[in-house]
């Protein structure tokens, strides 16, 4: 059993099945990306791990622990992240800040009253979000307030924010949805690289083709609220069934 | 002041040297000159812009942090005034018992009502923040009469029972002193044409505020301000970063409420009495224009909020039309009374008109505040001083 053990989750939304018997296998350690057209259930899907949504019928399972039923912060503290699909940061904040706010989070639990001491003292916290600014190359803009950012720096930011919690798995949700052809690159690489250096389970949920093929290294493809092949990537490509459930959507 | 940063401690050391110089800064017109009613350093009104400056701080904790916009803070501030007058009552009049009790009981009584009101944002917690309070008033002013006195306020009497203190032979009401210190003593210093007071109530009141702002100045920059000042800007982010909102936003509207709870209990201690009136909506709505006027979410803005508010209120209200017409009285009369009728509308009973309009051109065209005003003029200064120094360098290059 992986990391994340999703069993015959079901969702309904009035009449529109979303998610039909969804069965997955997070392995660990393993980037896995769900693919699927538009209207699949991806995000449904990814709404039920993280508290957002609660399934009909079935388990999510995060290491031995039922996922169901229980609130966001707590899901995140027992080890999971998300990065949204159009970043989700605290953008009248400065760049430090949304690093430094996770840090603490990890450290202090979901309420901690630090209500004197300085948030400059805490000289731990500052060294990992220093480590982790200079990891997304963005410590030169440390002092900028968050909104003024490019598209690609606030998803950068994101992602930095959700890895200095050490997270023991990552969910993105089209981390490079609207990005420049240059940051879509570097975003392959970072993420290749975490996944090298940190061994983070990450689930990706993913439209652009490029990217799912240069990083997974297992898909789900979901088609109307079901996943119909699970594959490593070479086999995925010219499978039949995936051909037909893009049906000329995109050249797979 | 290790613990927090320089210009964190110029700011405090500003606000101390201020208060403590308030009864010659804020009287700069000679007693008998007509301009004299302009001064503003009487104890009565210099120890309200030290209380309306602690209760504008603490909210500052909530709106100005957070965003959460209480419209009941008042509820907190008549809570706390209650408690102070009862401990005039039942113990002695040493006011550190009844702001200790004041502090206490607007806690707890925030606890409550941000226990509830916080299960909602936006306009649904001001609404719930507003309900709570006018609920307090209308118990306050009718259902709670055994407690608060009713429509006529709650007052010390002769009869109170006062367990520790001495037995009261002069046949005069007590009056509120720390160890003996009265508050209503006032020292007069005579200089030429100028009387400054130097008064107990105020100073005490005035150490209070500074012990607020250095508090406050601490939980700004601490760990637990920027989880607050996060919940502001994006509460689903902080949610997935494993923060749960409820407790941060539950914790500041508590402190902002104990704030509140102090200048209450300080009001009273000044003068011993506390009316409903103190709960009405109108005097939230009152907070609530004073940190906006001042500047939300920045350290200083509030206090000076709090204070050009109680400056109009208490000496654009005394311009009444006899005043008026003693300052026009070398114009002809046609136009005289043309000028006192406008100017009538705006003065006297009519400053709200005037702090409405002030109010308005503010939040129009400086939506930070008087604090931006002031950062607006430093930087116009700063790029002008630059400025002459590059014509100076230019037209001396030249020369050399």
């Amino acid at each position: 059993m992986g990391i994340l053990d999703v069993q015959n989750v079901n969702k309904s939304f009035g009449g529109l099945k979303a998610l039909h018997n969804v069965n997955l296998d997070i392995e660990e350690g393993k980037i896995h990306a769900i693919i699927g057209p538009n209207g699949a259930g991806k995000s449904t899907l990814l709404n039920c791990f993280v508290g957002k949504l609660m399934p009909d019928t079935g388990t999510v399972m995060f290491d031995g622990q039922s996922l169901l039923g229980i609130k966001p912060h707590e899901i995140n503290q027992l080890g999971v992240s998300r990065v949204f699909q159009t970043p989700e940061i605290f953008s009248e904040l400065t760049v430090w800040e949304n690093t430094l706010i996770p840090c603490f989070a990890k450290r202090d639990g979901s309420f901690a009253l630090h209500a004197l001491s300085r948030v400059s003292d805490n000289k731990d916290m500052a060294e990992k979000a220093e480590k982790m600014l200079v990891d997304v190359d963005l410590i030169n803009k440390k002092d900028m307030l968050a909104s003024s950012m490019s598209r690609g720096d606030k998803r950068r930011l994101e992602m930095a924010m959700c890895l200095s919690q050490n997270p023991k798995l990552l969910l993105l949700d089209e981390p490079t949805a609207g990005m420049a052809r240059a940051d879509t690159q570097s975003t392959i690489e970072l993420l290749k690289n975490i996944q090298k250096k940190l061994k983070i389970t990450m689930v990706i949920i993913e439209h652009d083709m490029g990217v799912v093929f240069s990083l997974a290294q297992k898909i789900s493809v979901l088609a109307q609220g079901t996943v119909i092949v699970e594959d490593v990537p070479e086999k995925i490509k010219g499978h039949p069934k995936v051909k037909e459930a893009y049906l000329g959507e995109a050249q797979v | 002041m290790k613990s927090i940063s320089n210009a964190d401690t110029r700011t405090l050391y500003f606000v101390a040297i201020i208060a403590i110089l308030a009864p010659f800064i804020l009287n700069p017109f000679p007693t008998d000159s007509g301009l004299a009613q302009f001064n503003a350093g009487y104890p009565d009104l210099m120890q309200r812009f030290a209380i309306y400056g602690i209760l504008a701080i603490g909210f500052n904790i909530l709106f100005g942090l957070t965003g959460y916009l209480s419209f009941g803070h008042a509820a907190f501030l008549g809570v706390g005034s209650y408690s102070a007058v009862w401990m005039f009552k039942l113990l002695s009049m040493n006011i550190i018992p009844a702001i200790i009790l004041s502090v206490i009981v607007a806690g707890l009584f925030s606890l409550l009502i941000g226990f509830i009101s916080l299960r909602r944002s936006g306009i649904y917690f001001s609404i719930l923040t507003l309900a709570f309070a006018q609920m307090s008033f209308a118990l306050a002013y009718s259902v709670l009469t055994p407690l608060t006195n009713g429509e006529t306020g709650l007052q010390i009497t002769l009869n109170d029972p006062r367990i520790f203190a001495a037995e009261n032979v002069s046949g005069n009401l007590p009056v509120t002193s720390l160890f003996g210190m009265e508050m209503r003593d006032t020292w007069t210093l005579n200089l030429g044409a100028w009387d400054f007071q130097f008064n107990i109530g105020y100073y005490i009141c005035a150490i209070f505020l500074l012990i607020a702002f250095y508090l406050s100045i601490r939980i700004f920059r601490s760990p637990f301000g920027m989880m607050l000042r996060a919940v502001k800007t994006n509460q689903t982010r902080l949610n997935y970063t494993g923060i749960n909102t409820r407790p941060y936003t539950l914790a500041a509207f508590v402190i902002s409420g104990m704030y509140a709870g102090l200048a209450g209990g300080l009001m009273a201690s000044m003068d011993p009495l506390a009316g409903a009136e103190r709960m009405q909506w109108t005097a939230s709505g009152e907070i609530v224009l004073m940190t906006i006027l001042g500047g939300t979410g920045t350290l200083l803005g509030p206090v000076m909020g709090a204070g050009f508010i109680k400056y109009f209120e208490n000496i654009f209200s005394k311009i009444n039309d006899t005043v008026l017409h003693g300052w026009f009285a070398w114009m002809p009369d046609g136009l005289e009374n043309i000028i006192v009728w406008i100017l009538h509308l705006f003065t006297g009973k009519g400053w709200h008109l005037t702090l409405g309009i002030m109010f308005m051109l503010i939040v129009i065209f400086l939506p930070g505040g008087l604090m931006e005003g002031m950062s607006r003029i430093g930087n116009w200064w700063k790029r002008r001083k630059g400025g002459d120094e590059n014509t100076s360098d230019a037209t001396s290059t030249p020369a050399e």
